[in-house]
């Protein structure tokens, strides 16, 4: 996989599955090819050799009016939150459901439940510059999973946040994944992978580490 | 799928309503631009009538040879409505030709002894195109009987010239101030979508297609256009009242023939909203193009 007008594979060689209802760590350092893996899973970028497929989409040759759909079988959580900052918390998460189409009572029935589910009951009203970084991120996660998508890919989800809460957003995530939905977290931190006894698939310059096909080995 | 229309509207209206100032900044360019583009439109219009006016009361003398009998004279008036570009002929005898020249004198005494053989019978040719005068004149001269024909062939030139110049600068001015009115219309929606790109991305990863993503920009392209439109067509109204009315008043509407607003009321109207929404729409979907595209 390279760029366009680059000359330099950031990807090489990467034999990768991830099977239904897979709890993932994709660890590496900086520059490593975690970000154009996300990329490539959420149809940003289009691999440049290969085949990649994605919940049933073939991504080398998908076409571009069919990446909503891809994208709605996704849910995708950033390090920066990205929530819409002049709307309430119900709001935010609301907004998902209503892009897709989702009528009044659907929303009204669906959005308290993921509220309850990531522990966001009675912050309804608030809005986000009124939560704390743990909060926000939950707000996030509510918004990723609104839409029951297959799949959560998290970039850097506790990038913000401090050891405590970031703690708390893993679990968080292993407790939907325990729920039926395959999770792959994009993470740096050593001590959270740790914490939880889950695939890893490292990266190195661009190129898989461990954790690939045939690997399937935990990082030490 | 009525739901969704209605909050996509919703976030449109909503999106020209939250940034006040700079929707009121677009109005105003919209509104300008429109009002000078429709201003040359109409004086264009207007000279274009003024001409056609001109040209139905424009005509040639031709003049009988005065050897010919009057029954001879009057023997022609087929043939000249035979020539292409004549209209209507009208014949005025030697007799008819004196007394209208006295009436135009102030001391008619100073006439009382003239005998009318001093003129010539004639025919008043009225043309249907006046840029073809030279041709028609040519014609009637080369008809037997015929000793000469006055025309003012300079004056359709001048005509011709004044029109073109007219329609010219119209067609060039319309297609200038609508590449900037799309050009500023653009640039507005711009501003919207870049600060709410973070929402357009957050869309486009729940999978929100490019038409939905697209709709509330468009429908705030369309409303500052019906706006824009709507606003310049009154003020458009207004003017060319206040206008026609001072220039009716005076010796100028003696020379124009001014077309009354009531007469171009619906097409202009239609064409003012036309403008104002194809501008909204293309700028909206212009605007926000760059963020579709992954």
């Amino acid at each position: 996989m390279s760029y366009p007008g680059s000359d330099k594979d950031v990807l090489q060689d990467i034999d990768l599955t991830i099977e239904d209802g897979e709890f993932v760590f994709l660890v590496g350092a900086s520059g490593s090819g975690k970000t154009t893996i996300i990329k490539l899973l959420t149809g940003e970028v289009t691999a440049t050799g290969g085949s990649l497929e994605v919940n049933g989409f073939d991504l080398r040759r998908i076409k571009h009016r069919q990446l909503p759909k891809l994208r709605r079988t996704l849910g995708v959580i950033f390090q920066d939150f990205r929530l819409i900052q002049d709307r309430t918390v119900y709001e935010n998460v609301a907004f998902a459901m209503r892009v897709l189409g989702a009528g009044s009572r659907e929303i009204k029935k669906r959005v308290p439940e993921v509220l309850e589910l990531v522990g966001l009951t009675g912050c309804e009203d608030r809005l986000p510059r009124e939560l704390s970084g743990g909060e926000q991120q939950r707000v996030t996660i509510a918004r990723a999973l609104v839409n029951n998508p297959s799949m959560i890919i998290a970039d850097e989800p506790t990038g913000n946040l401090d050891p405590s809460r970031s703690l708390e957003i893993m679990l968080l995530l292993e407790k939907i994944n325990e729920m039926g939905t395959t999770v792959l977290v994009v993470t740096h931190e050593k001590e959270l992978v740790d914490a939880l006894d889950k695939r890893v698939v490292a990266l190195r310059d661009g190129r898989l580490v461990s954790g690939g096909n045939g690997y399937y080995a935990y990082v030490e | 799928m009525l739901n969704r229309f209605w909050y996509l509207l919703k976030e449109g209206v909503k999106g020209v309503f939250s940034h006040g100032i700079r929707a009121f900044a677009t109005v105003t360019i919209i509104v300008a631009c429109l009002l000078i583009m429709g201003s040359f439109s109409l004086l264009s219009m207007n000279v274009d009538n003024t001409i056609k006016n001109l040209e139905q009361q424009c005509e040639v003398l031709a003049f009988v040879d005065e050897t010919w009998t009057e029954e001879s004279a009057r023997s022609l008036e087929p043939y000249i409505l035979a020539i292409d570009n004549v209209r209507e002929v009208q014949f005025i005898s030697r007799g008819e030709a004196m007394e209208n020249y006295k009436a135009q004198q102030s001391d008619k005494s100073l006439f009382d002894d003239i005998d009318e053989s001093v003129f010539r019978d004639r025919y008043v040719v009225y043309l249907d195109d006046i840029t073809l005068m030279e041709n028609t004149s040519t014609s009637l001269k080369a008809l037997e009987g015929i000793a000469d024909v006055n025309s003012y062939e300079g004056l359709e030139e001048g005509f011709v010239t004044v029109r073109n110049v007219v329609s010219v600068i119209t067609v060039i001015l319309i297609v200038i101030l609508l590449v900037v009115s799309m050009f500023i219309i653009i640039n507005t929606i711009k501003l919207a979508t870049f600060t709410r790109r973070e929402e357009i991305a957050i869309m486009r990863m729940v999978g929100a297609t490019n038409g939905f993503i697209r709709f509330p920009f468009i429908v705030e392209g369309l409303v500052l256009g019906v706006l824009g439109g709507s606003i310049a067509f009154l003020l458009q109204w207004l003017i060319y009242n206040v206008l026609t009315e001072k220039l009716m008043s005076g010796l100028a509407g003696v020379l124009f023939k001014l077309i009354p607003f009531s007469t171009i009321f619906t097409p202009l109207l239609l064409v003012y909203l036309g403008v104002g929404v194809a501008i909204g729409a293309l700028g909206g979907s212009v605007a926000i193009r760059n963020y579709l595209k992954v």
